[in-house]
């Protein structure tokens, strides 16, 4: 009998996949890079940034939570897709604050790569200048959500990793910030320690271990030597603890 | 805070706005009496930053490297002078000799950059062309076109300086390398090498530089009573009173030469100075607060050092010490132009610490940081900026976030002497009630003297006075409206 190979068609290139996979999935595997942020393998998808919006026919969808199915014919490296994703990138920036001049997570930032990948020289849109509180109660770890993008990496870290459930989002809208599991709300009465994947998994500068910053000499950073293409291309797969 | 009281409402009014050729935006306003006559000369600074009020609430490691971004021209002195406070906040005492040395390096490179910009690109088409010349020609391009190998070899001054900034933090402008208790990455030898290979150079770059400046101040007798003032002078100075830009106590002297205070612990540094704030800018006016307002105003930056150093540790800034102090027959020059001289005084210094340094083994030592200590409260850093002594003070809670912070820049320093300095040339200068282009232009030499900076001088944000005033074609005050200390409005 003959074999039949499940395929996608990615900006003409086909690629297989198997079932259960993303779109996303299936790309990392081929090496297909599609742009993101609140995407990390072995995490469960969520669709929040939507920077990996991948057009299927006249249908946009996140190719993060698309089941690939056989056939897909899928456009993602084009020029009003990485448009469109810049115009999202400039929101994000515009949400928080993103001072990256004086950032201790520059040169290490997901958000910064993918500005500097889209071609991004503005933020185009104007400043939201909203108050979001500072967390400094834990003793080795900041949290300071006016960096956050809500990509709920964290959130995800925590429950499916960590298995502490620190973390949630709270809020709808321009309303919506990260709260932390813990009577009082703050860091410092929680269980994070250190070294949880949540404490480390944040793509910019919201979570943090304190008093590390500006450590790494400039040329020696993540993206001082990387595009976020290619350390997107290189993450490995984080693994559930399903205790 | 003591406030001054505003003008008187008869006066008439002559701006001058912006000021060109110096870092940053400020505006003068003459006010001329009855009888024409210049009453009181304003140099207003209506830039508006903000800088102690945002890095509130901040992680004190952020400090550094968010108030650097004060200034484009003296980040480095910003960042260090932070960073000084931030080991004090961690409880450190000592740092590691190559440390110290690739922050002394790096400070010296910053001040051998911001002084040649200073001279070559902003001053020197005074200098070289006549305050008065023609303005088409009175500038970069113009020193270019005429002078082109003095102005290539200030180019090339500044480039270097800017080298061993890039080399120990990353970037030319605004890079990093200071971490609490030292620094983020060692000089590596090609880093070094490169940087000897052009140091014969600068040392004969550095030496002709001080020639053309001694020179146009000795042989211009005319430059010696322009916005000249006797003044208080303040410093930073090493344990034998010597030049020194790092790290040391400071020493205040009156006009004629005479301690008012002498290796006094900058940590304390509130007990002899406080800032006085006026309506009319967003600059502060300090003072030394042993002499009050009237007569506690001071000066800064070179003429303040080389007047107040006992000796200076490189040979031919020393032999140059030696001969500015002759030319005052052992007395303090307070001639304001003199300030460019003993600019490239210092330039030369650094070119010979420079070559010092880079020739210490320790240069290029990799134990960059030390053990850090108990943290506290409060940390203050004092360093000599280009523009002369800068002070750092923050507070931070136990959680790590700054409650508050105190930035004393050296221009704010030098805010009432510029005001003496512009009424000085004003009143010698102004003729009738027409302002020339000429007069324009020496009210605006005897503000770059100083070479103010107007961006890192006006940082505060808040609980700040401001007075806007509009008028009609006639001068007629139709409209004003006051913000007071505690924020209220009223008209």
């Amino acid at each position: 009998m003959q074999t039949i190979h499940d395929t996608i068609i990615i900006d003409g290139q086909e690629i297989p996949f198997t079932k259960g996979q993303t779109i996303m999935d299936a790309a990392l595997a081929a090496r297909v890079y599609i742009p993101h942020l609140c995407h990390y393998p072995g995490l469960t998808p969520s669709g929040n940034c939507r920077l990996c919006t991948v057009d299927i026919g006249s249908k946009s969808v996140a190719a993060c939570i698309t089941p690939a199915a056989a056939g897909q014919e899928i456009s993602n490296n084009t020029s009003a897709l990485n448009d469109a994703r810049k115009s999202i990138t400039q929101m994000l920036f515009v949400e928080g604050d993103h001072i990256c001049p004086s950032c201790e997570k520059t040169g290490n930032c997901k958000l910064q790569a993918m500005g500097y990948y889209l071609g991004m020289l503005d933020e185009h849109f104007p400043q939201f200048y909203q108050h979001r509180e500072v967390d400094a109660s834990h003793a080795r770890i900041l949290l300071d959500r006016g960096r956050c993008i809500l990509c709920d990496l964290c959130v995800r870290a925590s429950r499916e990793v960590d298995k502490k459930n620190v973390f949630a989002i709270a809020g709808r809208g321009t309303e919506a910030h990260l709260i932390v599991n813990s009577s009082t709300g703050k860091l410092a009465d929680s269980n994070i320690e250190p070294g949880d994947l949540a404490a480390n998994i944040c793509p910019v500068g919201a979570i943090l271990i304190k008093e590390q910053g500006y450590q790494v000499p400039i040329g020696q950073r993540i993206y001082d030597q990387h595009t976020i293409q290619e350390t997107g291309l290189q993450e490995n797969s984080v693994k559930k603890n399903d205790d | 805070m003591e406030q001054s009281n505003p003008s008187p409402p008869t006066t008439r009014r002559i701006a001058i706005d912006p000021i060109t050729r110096v870092e940053g935006h400020g505006k003068i306003t003459l006010l001329l009496d009855a009888d024409n006559h210049i009453q009181e000369a304003r140099l207003h600074i209506v830039e508006f930053r903000g800088f102690e009020k945002f890095i509130q609430g901040r992680p004190y490691w952020e400090v550094p490297f968010f108030v650097q971004r004060l200034c484009g021209i003296c980040p480095v002195s910003h960042q260090l002078a932070a960073a000084k406070a931030v080991d004090q906040l961690t409880g450190i005492r000592q740092l590691t000799p190559s440390a110290t040395k690739l922050r002394r390096l790096l400070h010296f490179g910053q001040i051998l950059q911001s002084h040649a910009l200073h001279f070559f690109h902003l001053s020197s088409p005074d200098f070289l062309f006549g305050f008065g010349s023609n303005p088409a020609q009175r500038n970069i391009a113009g020193v270019l076109e005429k002078y082109p190998e003095i102005a290539l070899k200030g180019v090339k001054l500044r480039k270097y300086g800017q080298q061993i900034i890039q080399a120990i933090t990353g970037k030319r402008i605004h890079g990093t390398g200071t971490v609490p208790g030292g620094m983020n990455k060692p000089l590596s030898i090609a880093e070094r090498d490169a940087l000897l290979a052009d140091i014969t150079d600068i040392l004969q770059w550095s030496q002709e530089a001080l020639a053309l400046n001694e020179h146009i101040h000795t042989a211009h007798p005319e430059h010696h009573h322009f916005a000249t003032l006797p003044s208080n002078y303040l410093s930073m100075t090493g344990a034998s009173g010597e030049l020194e830009f790092y790290h040391g106590g400071l020493r205040a002297r009156y006009a004629d030469g005479n301690n008012i205070f002498d290796q006094f612990d900058y940590c304390d540094y509130q007990q002899i100075l406080r800032e006085e704030v006026r309506p009319w800018s967003y600059m502060k006016f300090p003072y030394l607060s042993a002499l009050g307002i009237e007569q506690g105003w001071y000066r800064v930056g070179p003429l303040a050092r080389i007047n107040n150093c006992n000796m200076i540790s490189t040979p031919l800034a020393e032999a140059a010490r030696q001969r500015f102090k002759a030319f005052g027959q052992g007395k303090f020059v307070h001639h304001t132009l003199a300030y460019h001289w003993a600019r490239m005084i210092e330039a030369l210094h650094c070119a010979e610490a420079i070559d010092e340094l880079l020739h210490d083994p320790e240069i290029t030592g990799t134990e960059l940081i030390a053990e850090k200590g108990q943290h506290q409260p409060q940390g203050i850093g004092v360093i000599e900026a280009p523009r002369g002594t800068l002070f750092h003070h923050y507070q931070i809670n136990e959680e790590g976030l700054v409650t508050k912070a105190n930035l004393m820049v050296s221009t704010t320093s030098n805010n009432q002497a510029m005001n003496e300095s512009v009424r000085s040339v004003a009143n010698q200068y102004l003729d009738g009630q027409e302002i020339t282009e000429a007069l324009l232009n020496h009210l605006e030499v005897a503000v770059r003297a100083y070479d103010p900076c107007l961006s890192c001088a006006t940082h505060a944000l808040g609980k700040m006075p401001l007075q806007v005033t509009l008028q009609d074609v006639n001068g007629k005050v139709i409209d004003q409206l006051t913000k007071g200390m505690s924020g209220e409005i009223h008209r």
